[in-house]
């Protein structure tokens, strides 16, 4: 077995649930070597919800939540304001983070808070047995689009700059190198971070979206259907933007924010509250 | 180069054939406990270390060891 994963996965929990092939495990290793790099074990807090790609923090061997499907962001909002010196990591997919959770993704990219979010994007449904997802893309054919999916998909990566994230990237399982650099960027970050992963599942969305099972092949197209993204360059049409796609430090953060507010009431004198004994008192005086 | 392939935790998804640039690998004829061919290292003196096999493997079973010399 790999030495760095066998520090940091439970040992008896393994193999993985993952098929054989699955996007998953390459997300693994990617976020296990950027906190290794950065050497923050015991501060780190991951939460997951639901879904394939939320068993991914579920084999580390150090602090993990795995709530409520789509609910992950919320619970690791509340985690991180009462722990405010943890870092936070949240691990979903995109019927978790995109469908169900797109609420809470709306309001933790809107606050600004501290926490990185991996979306492992893999076009669909994989757990519940290949069903269209909001990043399903057009044209494909799933359990539920039998005749060919024709929403435009949702583009996590754009969807959190709009709504405000300060830290965007996106790469695919092809580009393993670059995705731990954007993990350990976003951990560092001091804003809310969000690093979608264009991920394969060879089981489901292979069937459907890339018409092969071969996870070979489905890297292979991957890495040859994208391109990193520079500012200012020209962008061919139909290919995957890769890349940092912003970088904002301007920004204030959730919590300092709060602290901030916080502090004006610390300053200004406080008001006499009754505790309850003098409550008592007066009542007994009054009978 | 030292190139081990666990066979308890490899399931035959042959990521690492397509994805060495050396084809240091090839397919061998021991099964693991998958019961799917396991890949191994036949050409293991070309290995550069590059570790692109122990990052793309999704079930963290290859470990590459540079011998010092």
């Amino acid at each position: 077995m790999n030495r760095l994963m066998e520090r940091y996965l439970r040992r008896d929990a393994l193999p993985t649930l993952f098929c054989p092939g699955c996007g998953n495990g390459i997300v693994q290793y990617a976020a296990i070597a950027a906190i290794d790099n950065l050497g923050i074990r015991p501060d780190t807090a991951c939460v997951s919800g639901i879904g394939c790609s939320s068993w991914i923090p579920c084999y580390f061997n150090m602090d993990v939540m795995h709530t409520t499907h789509g609910r992950a962001l919320a619970f690791a909002q509340g985690l991180k304001l009462a722990q405010p010196d943890k870092k936070v990591l949240v691990f979903t997919g995109d019927g978790d983070c995109l469908a169900i959770g797109g609420n809470h993704l709306l309001h933790a990219c809107k606050r600004n808070i501290d926490i990185t979010v991996i979306l492992v994007n893999n076009h669909i449904y994989g757990m519940t047995g290949g069903q269209k997802s909001p990043a399903t893309p057009e044209s494909a054919v799933t359990k539920t689009s039998p005749w060919g999916a024709y929403d435009e998909p949702i583009q996590g990566a754009e969807t959190a700059m709009s709504l405000g994230a300060t830290y965007v990237a996106r790469w695919t399982t092809a580009h393993p190198v670059q995705l731990q650099k954007s993990i350990e960027a976003g951990i560092k970050h001091k804003g809310f971070s969000l690093i979608e992963v264009i991920s394969q599942c060879p089981t489901q969305s292979g069937k459907s979206v890339y018409g092969s099972k071969d996870p070979a092949f489905i890297m292979n197209y991957l890495k040859e259907s994208s391109y990193v993204y520079k500012e200012g360059m020209d962008e061919p049409q139909g290919k995957i933007k890769c890349g940092v796609l912003i970088h904002d430090n301007d920004r204030s953060e959730y919590i300092e924010r709060m602290e901030a507010r916080m502090n004006q009431f610390r300053s200004a004198k406080p008001v006499k509250v009754k505790n309850s004994k003098e409550i008592e008192n007066t009542r007994s005086v009054e009978r | 180069m030292k190139i081990s392939i666990d066979n308890s935790f490899c399931k035959g998804c042959e990521i690492c054939l397509a994805v060495c640039p050396k084809n240091v690998y090839g397919i061998s004829k021991k099964r693991n406990s998958y019961g799917s061919a396991m890949p191994e290292a036949i050409m293991e003196s070309e290995c550069i270390a590059c570790r692109l096999c122990e990052r793309l493997c999704p079930d963290a079973a290859i470990n590459v060891e540079e011998e010092r010399k």
